[in-house]
Formats: structure tokens, sequence, C-alpha cells
């Protein structure tokens, strides 16, 4: 909002009902008399030389979004109130501000320095607080003084929408304070429920948890610069510092980390999370440095310092509890922790979908029989799978490669019928049959009504070069193939695999 | 010659073999691949903690594919096996099965694989599986012809092998030999099935494998077969003779297709 020269009225407007309303204004139109909700054209008439910006409610939602992740610095616990409020939980916080009146005065300011027009207000419920902001900006109540701190405020400051205000207003109630004389059957018969809830917490009986943005991280470590850093050096040596304080306090409680978060504040306001995950759970400091020295490295979108970090954070977000093991005399043991480190460490740089384990399926369909699952989480799954024996003595009935999505090859005659062809193109090259061995008939699942599929009739084909292919004819002849006058069709052909 | 040139070369052949003789010591750790002759040429096998380059035609992705899993199988039997490759070249050859693995005689168990989106991260990634001594083999599969992949990089990886003492096998299909630090380099291509009536037994993976350099020995090319069941290679007289005498007029089957394959 802080754009504009001071005297010059501008106003945001948004459509409502097909016309366009004032969504938003600043102090020199709202001196004007204009009001949020009036229509444009009666804005205009009264004010020719308005400046109009259209509403952008996803770039509302950004800022809104943005300036949640900076109040983070105050405390962990920050929620959304929409449209334009945030509620903070700084319960315990306060302190390492210098108390409740330094912790909001410097956070007024801040915001404020950034060009945001903020009032804010401390209260022992969130309705409460949110009350005050609407009428006295920078008030703080102590707890048990919400009833006589908003008695005097006009009813429209609870916020509980346009209907409900203007009933009470004439029912003869005007401020806050009236309303709460009445009984709270009274006004639970006139305006619902909801209202008399609102109210209640609003006088400080009784309070709604807020719905913080995130979860709880269960050990939080951060360390605050009076200088900001910006160097990489500093950075990697403030992160290693952070992840020995930590661990440290992990180890009190026979926890290890599963998932790590990085926050790096920005002076200016920006604040860039950065996450990584392990397979088993991190007990040494020296390991989730490195884990964070990988991801940083690999990030597509580097860490931008710009003018320095002015905080930097790092929490558990999961932890799990480590069962301490003696492991000096089982080799095997080791190597397996070994590879999950390296997996993680892998992961960490190219991201953990793309380290994969394999586990066998139960299904004949050839593509679906594996399943390739991330190996962070799989391995110990993975090392204990079931795989089916091959057959002893025969050559390897399945092909080495296979294709994701069988390739259609190109029959140019058609053979005996059910037989397998003498020559075909795929991908542009002609290949003649020398040797052939099948059909192994593959059947598709009819209990999983997904679709209609086809039989498969599979054939193990080495053609003149020595090249070896897993081919398979689509469909039964005559049998299941139709065009689109239900007239049998010949049925595809297409190359699923190729064999070594 | 100068006595001075003469003394000067001298010194250099000692340099050149101290040099030598300090990787053998590395080197000494070697794994038969069951083919005699390749073994003679090999000085007794495959040696471990040591970089192998497989290169391919395009068309012969799956058979390099078939040989590099058997020197996989051969070098490691119990350790886990890395295998990194770059997201293209599955949708050139197909992704390696798992069941196909199985068949040719690895436990998919031991297998870990790595989705690469490009050759820097693959590299990266494969360098540093390399030097963790708990994996027994590291394939690294790239597709085509790669500036990436230079003398640096290669030697990179030889360090990290030595260190560690993981052996590592380079896929390099669909691309030129280029002189890199690897101990040995192959060039694979599919061979036909021994000569045989149409209907008998026949689908064990063979090869037709050129080993073009190899630093401790002399070169050859052999035609090697792979024993799912044994786990090794083996020579490629498996198969019964066809029962009827090849007429004499005419030359002989298998090497009749091997010219018509040299000058393909």
């Amino acid at each position: 909002m802080g754009s504009g020269s001071p005297d010059e009225p501008s106003i945001v407007v948004a459509k409502d009902n097909n016309a366009l309303v004032i969504h938003a204004l600043d102090e020199a139109a709202e001196r004007l008399g204009l009001h949020i909700g009036q229509p444009l054209a009666n804005a205009r008439a009264m004010c020719p030389d308005l400046k109009v910006f259209d509403a952008d409610a996803v770039a509302d939602a950004k800022t809104i979004s943005d300036i949640a992740d900076w109040c983070d610095r105050f405390t962990p616990l920050v929620a959304l109130d929409p449209p334009h409020g945030l509620f903070l939980d700084i319960t315990g916080c306060a302190h390492l501000f210098g108390g409740e009146a330094a912790l909001l005065q410097t956070l007024v300011r801040a915001l404020g320095r950034q060009g945001f027009a903020v009032s804010a207000a401390i209260a022992g419920t969130s309705v409460c607080a949110r009350t005050l902001t609407r009428q006295a900006s920078g008030s703080i109540v102590a707890d048990g003084g919400e009833a006589a701190a908003i008695s005097r405020f006009p009813v429209s400051a609870l916020g509980a929408g346009e209907t409900i205000s203007t009933g009470l207003r004439r029912a003869g109630l005007k401020t806050i304070g009236d309303v709460a004389s009445r009984t709270p059957s009274e006004i639970t018969a006139r305006f619902g429920a909801r209202f008399s809830t609102l109210l209640a917490h609003a006088l400080g009986q009784g309070d709604a948890p807020i719905n913080p943005r995130k979860p709880l991280p269960d050990y939080i470590v951060e360390k605050r610069f009076a200088e900001p850093i910006a160097t990489d050096t500093m950075i990697a040596m403030t992160l290693s510092r952070l992840a020995d304080t930590l661990i440290a306090s992990m180890e009190k409680q026979g926890k290890g980390a599963r998932r790590l978060e990085a926050a790096f504040f920005r002076t200016d306001g920006a604040v860039r999370a950065i996450m990584v995950e392990t397979g088993r759970p991190v007990t040494r400091s020296a390991v989730v440095d490195r884990l964070f020295r990988e991801r940083l490295d690999a990030l597509a979108d580097p860490l931008d310092p710009g003018f320095g970090f002015d905080m930097v954070r790092l929490s558990a977000s999961r932890t799990e509890i480590v069962v301490q093991e003696q492991r000096d005399l089982d080799a095997h043991v080791h190597d397996n922790d070994e590879l999950a480190a390296l997996i993680d460490r892998i992961a960490a740089r190219i991201g953990g979908k793309r380290v994969v384990v394999h586990l066998p399926e139960d299904t004949h369909i050839p593509e679906c029989a594996v399943l390739a699952a991330p190996a962070q989480h799989h391995l110990a799954v993975a090392l204990q799978a079931e795989w089916p024996a091959r057959t002893e003595s025969e050559p390897p009935l399945r092909p080495l490669r296979l294709f994701d999505k069988p390739e259609p090859i190109n029959v140019p005659f058609a053979t005996v019928p059910d037989g397998p062809p003498h020559q075909f193109t795929w991908r542009r090259a002609l290949h003649a049959v020398v040797r052939v061995e099948g059909p192994e008939r593959i059947a598709m699942e009819w209990w999983r009504q997904d679709g209609k599929q086809l039989t498969r009739d599979y054939f193990r084909i080495e053609d003149a070069e020595g090249l070896r292919f897993w081919i398979f004819r689509d469909g039964l002849y005559e049998g299941e193939c139709f065009d689109d006058d239900g007239k049998p069709a010949p049925p595809g052909w297409y190359v699923h695999g190729l064999f070594a | 010659m100068s006595g001075a040139r003469r003394s000067a070369l001298a010194t250099l052949r000692g340099q050149i073999e101290r040099i030598e003789t300090a990787e053998v010591v590395h080197h000494r750790d070697r794994v038969a691949l069951g083919h005699s002759e390749a073994d003679s040429a090999l000085k007794g096998g495959l040696a471990r903690a040591a970089i192998h380059e497989v290169f391919c035609d395009g068309r012969h992705g799956a058979a390099a594919t078939g040989f590099v899993t058997g020197l996989a199988g051969r070098v490691t039997t119990r350790k886990p096996l890395l295998w990194v490759r770059q997201d293209f070249s599955e949708i050139e050859t197909g992704a390696l099965s798992m069941s196909g693995l199985a068949e040719i005689g690895l436990d998919p168990r031991r297998m870990v694989m790595v989705r690469a989106a490009d050759v820097e991260s693959a590299l990266r990634t494969s360098a540093d599986a390399l030097a963790c001594d708990a994996l027994g083999a590291v394939v690294l599969e790239l597709w085509g012809e790669t500036r990436q992949f230079d003398l640096v990089a290669s030697r990179k990886l030889t360090l990290a092998a030595q260190s560690s003492g993981v052996t590592g096998l380079l896929l390099r299909m669909a691309a030129q030999p280029l002189p890199s630090t690897a101990e040995t380099r192959w060039m694979l291509r599919a061979a036909h099935s021994p000569p045989g009536p149409v209907w008998s037994a026949w689908g064990a993976p063979r090869f037709d494998a050129e080993l073009l350099r190899n630093r401790h020995g002399p070169c050859g090319r052999w035609i090697m077969e792979w024993k799912c069941d044994e786990c090794q290679f083996s020579e490629s007289s498996a198969y019964p003779q066809p029962v009827a005498a090849a007429p004499a007029h005419r030359p002989d089957p298998a090497v009749f297709a091997n010219g018509q394959r040299l000058a393909g």
C-alpha cells in the first residue's frame, strides 16, 4: 500500500456482482469520504482524479504468506487470518525479544520500514487481539482484562460481518460492552451460536486455537547476527555450529533427525527454507553438515544472501528415537549404514525420488512387475524382498532392458495367424527375423476393471545381426481387435524389450 | 645416440616403470571372468579398484548392458551395486529391468538405481559413490558423446576407485572411444546365436567383445557367452553343433556371419 504520493487518493478495485467496487483504499481516499464496497463509478463522480489499481488476489495471498514467513523469526506458530491478518502465538517467546512491548514495537517498526501499514495488538485470546487491532493498534491487554479493554469499541470491530453489525446497531447495541451486557441466550437466539461464541472469545471467555501454517518442529536452534552475514564460509560455519547444538540437544533425549530444515532470514525480509531428509535418524553433526553442503551446492536457484542474513535457524521437524547398537563386530551392518549415508547424500543433492530401489509386485504384466520406490525410505524392505527365482538352465525369459511404453513396430505382411513375423520395421530400420521362440501368452487382469486390455502373445526374436527383441502382438487374431465399424482388424505389434 | 640422451631416456623409462608398478600394487586384486583367453590377456582377470569402459553402437545397447551387468556380477557377489544412469538413455534403450537382471543371475535386491537428469549430476554422483567402500561396483551409464566426460573427470573417477577399492564400470552407448584413464576399454556388439536348427534352444547372452585397450596386457577380440546359472563368462561353444556336416565348398556359417558383420 505504500506506493503513491500521500496527497493523491488511490484505490484498489475488484469485481463484485458485475460491478467494480472499491476493495481497498489509502488514507487520502478515506479523507475524501470514500469507503470499501462503494462502486467505482460513484467514487469517480466524487473524485475524478482517483488513481485506480486492479486487485490481484494471488499477489495479495503471496505477500501475506511472505510476511508470515518473515514473522517466523518471532515464533514458530504463525497462522493466517484471511484476508489481511496474521496471528502469532507468542506464548513463551516474548522474553527473547525483551518483553511483549518491545516485541510489538520491533515487529511494527520492521514491517513499517518495509512499506507496510500495520496494526498490531497483544491479548490473551486471538479474537480479542484481532478486535484490538481494528480500533486500538499497539495496545497490550493482560490476561483477564479483555472485556474491559474492548467494551467501548463499536460492534463492527468484532468482524462478525455486515448483517450482524447492522442488526446489532438496529437493536440499539452500539458498543461491544452493550452487547456483552445482554445474556448470552438472547444474543444466541437473535444472532446465532457462532456470533455468541465469537463474542465470548473476544471477551476472554475461552479461546479458539489458531491454525499454524507449519507444524511445530521438535527441535529448533537459531543464531541471530547483529551484523548480517553474506559469505559462503560464514554460512557454512554457522550451519555447522547450529548442527552441533541441535544434535547435542537431541542426543540428551536419545533422538535422531529424519527431516531437517534450515531457514535463512534475509535482512530485507525474504526467507528461504531448505530441507533435507534422511533415510535413517541422523545423530552426528558432521553428517548434518555434509548433507546441507551437498544440498546448498546443488540448488537449482542458489541461496542469494542479498545484503546478508540476519538470522539462521535450523530445525528438526521429524525425529525418531535412536536405538544404540553395538556395530563394530558386524561388518555387514556397518556396510548398510554406509550405503544409507551415501543414499542420503545423493538424495540431498539430486532429490529423494531420483534414488530408487526396486520391489517385486505380484502381477504377470511385465511393465507392472517391479515397483521403483525411493531408496531412503525403502532400503531395508528392498534388501529383504522376495524375488521370483529364475528357472535353472534356461536362457533369460525376460529382457534386460524394458521399454516403459511398448514401441509400435511395423509388420509388413501377415504371416501364419497367431505366428511371429518374418520381418519388422522398428525405428525406421528393417529387421529380418532369424530365430523365434514363443509365443508366451500373457492375459491381462480381467478382475481389475480399468478399461479393456488385450491379451498379448510375446515372442523372443533374434534378427540377422544378432540383436534380440521381445515383441508382442496386442490382441488375438480375429478375436479381440475390431475397427470402428465393428469388423475384425489386424492386431498391432510392439517391441517391449531388448535381450542382451 | 649420445650417452646423455640415452641416460635421460633410461631415467624416463624408470619413472614410467615406477608409476605403472605403483598402480599394479593397487590392481593386484583381480577377478577372473571365466573366458580363458580374455583372462590371460587381462593377466588373470578384471582388475578391481579401477575403471573399465564399455562402448557400443546405439543399436547394441542391450548387449553392452548385458556385458556390463556380467562384469558387475563377477566383480561383486555380496556387496550392493549402484547404477547411475542418465534419463535420456532410458528413452533410447529402455529401462534396466529387474526381472531381466534376475534372469541374468544377479540379485535385484543389491541394486540401487540413481536416475540422474544430466551428465554433470551423473558424473558427480558416481564420483561420490566410487569413494564409498560399502559398494561393490558403480555403473555409470551415459548415452551419446559428452563433452563433460574428459580426461579430468576420468582421472577423478580412477582416483576415487583406487582409494576405496570399488570397481567403476562405464557403459557408454552410442559413443566413440576416446583417451581416458580407464584400465580397460571394450567395444561391444551383439553376437549371433551359434548355428543350429531354428527350433533348438538359444537365447543365452552372447557378446562379440573387443578389448580395445588394456593397460597391462595385450588386446583381443572374443565371442563370449554369459552363463546365467554359474554367473560367469565362458567360451562360445556351448551349444551342440548341427548334426549335418557343413558343406565343404561353402565357408563355415559362423565365419561367414562374422565377416558380414564386420563389413556392416
